[in-house]
């Protein structure tokens, strides 16, 4: 195993990458930004170094200054984590030119998948099912406007690099579209340095259902399951859970074929995870491939018994995986709820200071935690500050679970989501499994 | 005389008006950006802009006042 891996993340991750670094024996290093000076995870490492500004290009997007990093400290591997560099594949170039091991795939992969445009000709391709639309880019209005007509309004204009949420929009009508069209490009440009647009149909109804691959450098490529994360606010994910409440064994394992058979069409190494849209015959169309560890990952963890970050840490280090497909199996119920510092009504942030933080105890509950009761919450960063992770045998005794301990939940001095969690939790269409992308729009109208 | 004030905390991305402009009441004053999500506050009501209390990169908390219109 490695000696010492860098963790090129902050917040709840880099704690969680510590976490299972330690119980394999391999040394950390964290890197740091001047706002997180007083985070766990910097204390946490074996070393920490500041990286630079709080802004996340003069620190967690600064390649330069954690490539410097670990080259100093004889870091022989760097975790990513999720978002910030996760995805970057000039770093991952550059940590293959600088011989230390980006624990995650190869450039190439995370190239291809970049692209929402090439990932749907790729897929296309290796036939897993691609959601109607286009796969070359949309030049004009005039043509976006052509493609709506033909595949039928509401579409989705959404930008080949975007993520996050940032980039995309659903029309339904030609002057939503000229509005939608211009700002999305303009905002895909700002974001992410490209504004190549594309148009694709709205699935209605849809449900978000993604599967988990590992696969190592020998061949082998197994799925972890489906996961459900239909219940979102502005495309980020709130509430995930695994299995999910909508799909037949049937659905599942073909869907989790067409996740492995994604992850093969592009010599995929290490964790990924397959986006689907599922509509409620249950046909499922491939949104997108999220080349990393996602944050949702620990309710796999918990019905698996798998621990993925340990997975990645031995993939990468060329080690084989030591089970096979027909050794895993579902074992009961997981639900993650993301702790955000936001109105819980309106779902604007909400940075400052923490002055209270009292995670409840129990034993059908997991945390996985990035502050403590001195934190400051700084606007620089997404506004997630922990997950709570629930799980039992069944559906029903795990959202019972989950629901206990969000009013137990104890988070002072800034406003935090978790009221809003637990209506969700209380509310029958949640309860009942009816868990559409469109679950809090319905849900908000109601209250 | 009216105040505008911060619905959310955050920096001050950006500034889109001086003092002694003239604004309509859904003309927007400033840009807050925070935890990467951008918010425009609009004026409110029609008026002058008699004094702007930000300016951008400032920390603003919810509730605080960004301008003054009469």
């Amino acid at each position: 195993m490695f000696n010492k891996v860098l963790i090129a993340n902050r917040g709840e991750i880099a704690s969680r990458v510590i976490r299972t670094c330690q119980n394999l024996g391999v040394k950390t290093v964290a890197v740091y930004s001047e706002a997180d000076a007083e985070a766990p995870f910097v204390s946490e490492a074996d070393e920490s170094y500041l990286i630079g500004g709080p802004k996340v290009n003069e620190s967690y997007l600064n390649i330069d200054a954690i490539v410097n990093v670990a080259k100093e400290t004889n870091s022989e591997a760097v975790h990513p984590g999720y978002g910030l560099l996760s995805e970057n594949t000039d770093f991952a170039k550059r940590l293959e030119d600088e011989n230390i091991v980006f624990i995650g795939p190869d450039s190439n992969a995370i190239n291809q998948m970049g692209s929402k445009l090439t990932a749907r000709q790729t897929m296309e391709e290796a036939g897993v099912p691609i959601i109607p639309g286009t796969n070359d880019p949309v030049e004009s209005v005039e043509d976006a406007k052509q493609i709506a007509s033909d595949i039928g309004y509401p579409v989705m204009v959404k930008a080949s690099h975007g993520g996050g949420g940032i980039g995309m929009e659903i029309v339904q009508n030609d002057t939503e579209l000229e509005k939608a069209f211009e700002s999305n490009a303009r905002r895909a440009e700002q974001f992410f340095g490209n504004g190549t647009m594309f148009v694709e149909k709205v699935i209605e109804d849809a449900h978000h259902i993604e599967i988990q691959v590992l696969a190592d450098h020998y061949g082998q490529t197994v799925h972890l399951f489906d996961r459900e994360c239909s219940i979102q606010r502005r495309h980020q994910k709130i509430i995930e859970e695994a299995p999910s409440p909508l799909i037949s064994e049937e659905t599942r394992q073909k869907m989790g074929e067409a996740g492995v058979k994604a992850a093969k069409a592009i010599n995929y190494k290490n964790a990924g995870t397959i986006e689907f849209l599922v509509d409620e015959e249950q046909n499922f169309y491939f949104l997108e491939m999220n080349t990393r560890l996602q944050v949702e990952h620990p309710v796999t963890e918990q019905i698996t018994g798998i621990d993925l970050v340990e997975e990645q840490l031995k993939i990468a280090y060329g080690e084989k995986l030591s089970f096979s497909q027909e050794d895993l199996q579902i074992n009961g119920h997981a639900i993650e709820a993301r702790i955000y510092a936001e109105d819980p009504k309106t779902f604007f942030p909400s940075p400052g200071q923490i002055t209270a933080f009292n995670p409840p105890v129990g034993t059908n509950i997991r945390h996985d935690i990035g502050v403590n009761s001195q934190y400051k919450v700084t606007p620089y960063y997404d506004p997630m500050i922990a997950k709570l992770i629930a799980f039992g045998d069944s559906r029903a005794e795990t959202i019972e679970h989950l629901r206990e301990a969000l009013v137990d939940y104890e988070v002072e001095g800034i406003k935090t989501n978790i009221p809003f969690l637990i209506d969700v939790t209380q509310s029958p269409a949640f309860q009942k499994g009816d868990t559409r992308t469109s679950f809090i729009q319905e849900f908000m109208i109601k209250q | 005389m009216t105040e505008v004030k911060a619905n959310m905390a955050g920096n001050v991305w950006k500034v889109l008006v001086s003092e002694g402009d003239t604004v309509d009441s859904s003309q927007d004053v400033v840009i807050l950006e925070s935890m990467k999500m951008e918010i425009p506050i609009a004026a409110e009501v029609s008026g002058t802009v008699k004094e702007l209390k930000v300016k951008e990169e400032d920390f603003v908390n919810e509730g605080d006042v960004i301008a003054v219109i009469e």
